[in-house]
């Protein structure tokens, strides 16, 4: 089990649409005409590449968002957005989140394997589950789950893609010209899945990646993901209306992995809005609750104001030894984006992380192949 | 130059080297058939080239021999949307095209996977799109080996119209952003579909605005009757194993043919052959190259493997340099599995190849060498570049996908030699003229080929 190295700190950023506030497009500087281009994302996520953001988070799901009239609508496959930046960044961790619920765990392990590769080892996987009518529409094979058989297939889902992740022993290629064998096929396994909601035989089509085992994110923001989070999770969002609830809830999960002799880093969710100062901050708030027709609702701890008190709150979250680092959610990501990377990143002193992978740059040790 | 402006262009596509015995990995070039690096290589050369796209193979599941994981050839491959999408970064011409099997796969999530790719790399994004009923790879996924066969073709045309829908349930190309009324797209009901058949029972809204170019371009591979209507139907460029130049005109008007029943024009539909290539100072030193690659493909263990695929039996004890077996073979011609070489009448094969042998008196080794050859162009560049030109102009073909027998390298003689040759015929194109995939090929916007349809 790896420790935990107390001065880490680890900062991630959610990456959604133009904002995680659905009427965000309507601001000036939203760059929504471009929400559907390379180019919108590419400036981004290579702005906080360089700004020092450690993780960056793709939100997905197969519904198409409906918060009301005049909200954004619209999203690119997270994993190919994912894909699409692998190798034109050069630092950050890329996790995208991909649904489990209506999909094949094979094409989900290869993905984000391949982009691992593309990467150099940067890749991880949010897993999420589709608990809508709406969803279970849009492919028609299945009827509505429970939430309780919801978690549980997304539990086997990742037990499938782990375990082909371990399918190819790091040293399977062979190129043995004497014998004329490629691999050593007895270096290569089938996992031969079988589950209450599927079985897979494996081996994947796609050798052990750089990391061997991408991080798994799970949200255990809702108490029904928790277990699973912290059985399978590698990083663990949580929500909390105040820095002590956060505390509490990251000792409590933490206390758990331990039991379980499971390593996780807690990443606190921050919702962001940032102004010139408070004062600008709340008009833009009060823009956005006006087109928007309600007031904003956070997900979890909720920041306005200007970059330095920003910065003092994340320093609070840093000296509280049961957090290991943010996700932070501009409500305005363009701007926001901009200003994080640009003003408050450079004041938290940050250390470089070195590790040839992102796996060893957050310090998790590198994963024993489980078949090997 | 009046000439060089009415001749007919050809179109190069490259092909990744992927998992077969064409590529060769003993030779000291050939390096890793995964790491980015290789894949961002063979990228950039072809856009170099000024090709039409890339191009990534698939498979879902690891090919066996003799209940075994096949060891001999080059094994491991990446994911196509997850490369594609990678190699898009890398280059801002090249067209991105991969294999998605429409078997394993449910139309909202291709829809919304090809859509994806085709806004992220500006309009370069293909879809070649096969067609599986194989238990063997329903293994590794949730339903198995649930479709019968003969339904292949049937999910296959449906889940194409589905994803057609779903591609086009934007009313616009891009979402209106009228910031002072507070419009972010055209109504509120944008991306509605509904689509029910015998296949597929969907509902709901789709998730993306029309992608850059209407729909991603379809490629089909495919020579059944069947597959062939589909193409004709369904297809923008048709990926082919017709190598001579006979067999390929008689392919190409034949699929051409077909065309016009559903509204579309030759111009709707490129036929695309796969091809290798050697290349040489002359004729005969491509041609001593081409048979020591030829050997390097077909090592003494490959040559058994093939034998063992017709005779269905362990024949390991048998010399690679002898002759072949005096034994008949059995009914087993399911000894491979994971690929398409399913043998019908191994008896009939046996006999054919014993008669073959003795008459030119080849070994097993020699023997599997010659019965394997696939098409290929053996010469100097300037005689490679009359060779393809000649197919294209004489509607054998309209261009080739260009499989290389190294990887990453495999392509850069090509480009840096036979290429200019094209150019200097004035069958090649000298820069790109457009940005988009479709642009390249000089196929029409979909929603443009729908309006022939209604007027014809």
């Amino acid at each position: 089990m790896s420790e935990r190295n107390s001065e880490a700190f680890l900062v991630g950023l959610e990456f959604e649409g133009t904002g995680v506030h659905p009427h965000s497009w309507r601001r000036e500087d939203s760059r929504a005409e471009e929400l559907f281009t390379a180019s919108y994302w590419v400036d981004l996520v290579t702005a906080a590449d360089r700004g020092g953001v450690d993780l960056a988070f793709f939100p997905d799901s197969f519904a198409l968002q409906a918060e009301g009239r005049q909200a954004t609508r619209g999203r690119l496959e997270a994993v190919a957005t994912a894909a699409r930046l692998s190798a034109v960044t050069s630092r950050i961790g890329l996790i995208p989140t991909a649904t489990v619920t209506h999909t094949e765990p094979f094409h989900i392990s290869k993905a984000i394997a391949s982009i691992d590769f593309s990467s150099s080892g940067r890749a991880g996987w949010q897993v999420e589950v589709s608990d809508t009518d709406v969803e279970v529409s849009l492919f028609g094979r299945k009827t509505l789950q429970s939430n309780e058989s919801l978690w549980e297939e997304a539990s086997e889902a990742i037990e499938v893609v782990s375990r082909l992740w371990d399918s190819w022993e790091d040293d399977a290629e062979i190129r043995d010209a004497a014998t004329g064998r490629f691999i050593d096929r007895d270096k290569l396994h089938y996992i031969d899945f079988e589950g209450k909601n599927f079985s897979v035989k494996g081996p994947s089509i796609t050798p052990r990646s750089p990391q061997g085992q991408p991080l798994i994110t799970v949200d255990a923001s809702r108490l029904e993901a928790r277990e699973l989070a912290v059985q399978r999770g590698d990083l663990i969002r949580i929500s909390a209306s105040d820095v002590n609830e956060a505390s509490a809830t990251a000792r409590l999960v933490h206390d758990h992995a331990a039991k379980i002799d499971r390593c996780v880093r807690v990443l606190l969710d921050v919702d962001v809005l940032l102004g010139a100062d408070r004062g600008a901050a709340d008009d833009a708030l009060a823009e956005l609750e006006e087109w928007a027709a309600a007031p904003y609702v956070p997900k979890s701890l909720f920041y306005r104001g200007d970059s330095a008190g920003l910065i003092a709150l994340l320093r609070e979250i840093r000296g509280n030894s049961g957090l290991d680092g943010v996700v932070l959610r501009p409500l305005a990501l363009a701007s926001g984006v901009e200003k994080i990377a640009a003003d408050v990143l450079p004041e938290l002193n940050l250390r470089p992380r070195t590790g040839p992978t992102l796996r060893e740059r957050l310090g998790f040790e590198l994963p024993v192949n489980q078949f090997a | 130059m009046t000439q060089n402006r009415i001749r007919k262009q050809v179109h190069l596509g490259a092909h990744f080297p992927g998992v077969n015995n064409t590529t060769v990995w003993t030779d000291p070039a050939s390096k890793s058939q995964i790491d980015f690096s290789s894949f961002e290589h063979l990228a950039r050369s072809a856009e170099r080239g000024l090709f039409d796209f890339f191009f990534l193979a698939e498979g879902l599941r690891l090919r066996e021999h003799q209940g075994k994981v096949h060891d001999l050839d080059v094994v491991g491959r990446p994911d196509t949307f997850s490369i594609l999408n990678a190699v898009a970064g890398v280059t801002t011409h090249l067209g991105v095209a991969g294999t998605i099997n429409t078997t394993f796969n449910e139309p909202y999530e291709l829809a919304k996977q090809f859509s994806s790719l085709d806004h992220l790399s500006d309009g370069r994004a293909a879809w070649n799109l096969v067609t599986s009923s194989d238990a063997f790879t329903g293994e590794n996924f949730r339903r198995g080996g649930y479709l019968e066969h003969s339904q292949r073709y049937a999910r296959a045309n449906e889940l194409v119209d589905a994803v057609r829908t779903l591609w086009d349930s934007w009313s616009t190309d891009r979402p209106l952003v009228d910031r002072e009324r507070g419009i972010f797209a055209t109504d509120q009901q944008v991306g509605q579909f509904s689509h029910t058949g015998e296949q597929f029972d969907i509902s709901g809204r789709f998730e993306l605005p029309r992608s850059p170019q209407g729909h991603p371009v379809l490629l089909q591979a495919g020579d059944s009757d069947e597959g062939r209507e589909f193409g004709a139907a369904k297809a923008d460029a048709i990926f082919t194993g017709h190598g001579t130049l006979d067999a390929g005109k008689a392919f190409y008007a034949d699929v051409k043919g077909r065309l016009a029943k559903y509204g579309r024009t030759h111009a709707d539909l490129k036929i695309l052959p796969a091809a290798t290539f050697v290349l040489g100072d002359n004729a005969a030193d491509a041609q001593e190259k081409a048979y020591q690659i030829r050997r390097q493909q077909v090592g003494p263990q490959t040559a058994i493997a093939f034998l063992e695929q017709v005779w269905g039996r362990d024949l390991s004890q048998y010399d690679a340099d002898g002759p072949l077996p005096k034994e008949d073979p059995t009914d087993d011609v399911n000894i491979t599995r994971g690929r398409v070489r399913h043998v019908k009448d191994p008896r009939a094969v046996a006999d054919q190849w014993r008669a073959k042998s003795e008459a030119e008196n080849l070994s097993i080794r020699e023997l599997i060498i010659e019965v394997t050859a696939r098409q290929q162009f053996v010469g100097s560049a300037a005689e490679v570049a009359a060779e393809i030109d000649s197919y294209v102009q004489s509607d054998a073909s309209d261009g080739f996908i260009l499989v290389p027998h190294l990887t990453p390298a495999g392509l850069d003689e090509f480009i840096d030699t036979v290429v200019p040759e094209l150019q200097d015929r004035g069958s090649f194109r000298t820069e790109y003229a457009g940005t988009t995939l479709r642009s390249h090929l000089g196929l029409r916007h979909p929603h443009e080929q729908a309006e022939g349809v209604r007027a014809s």
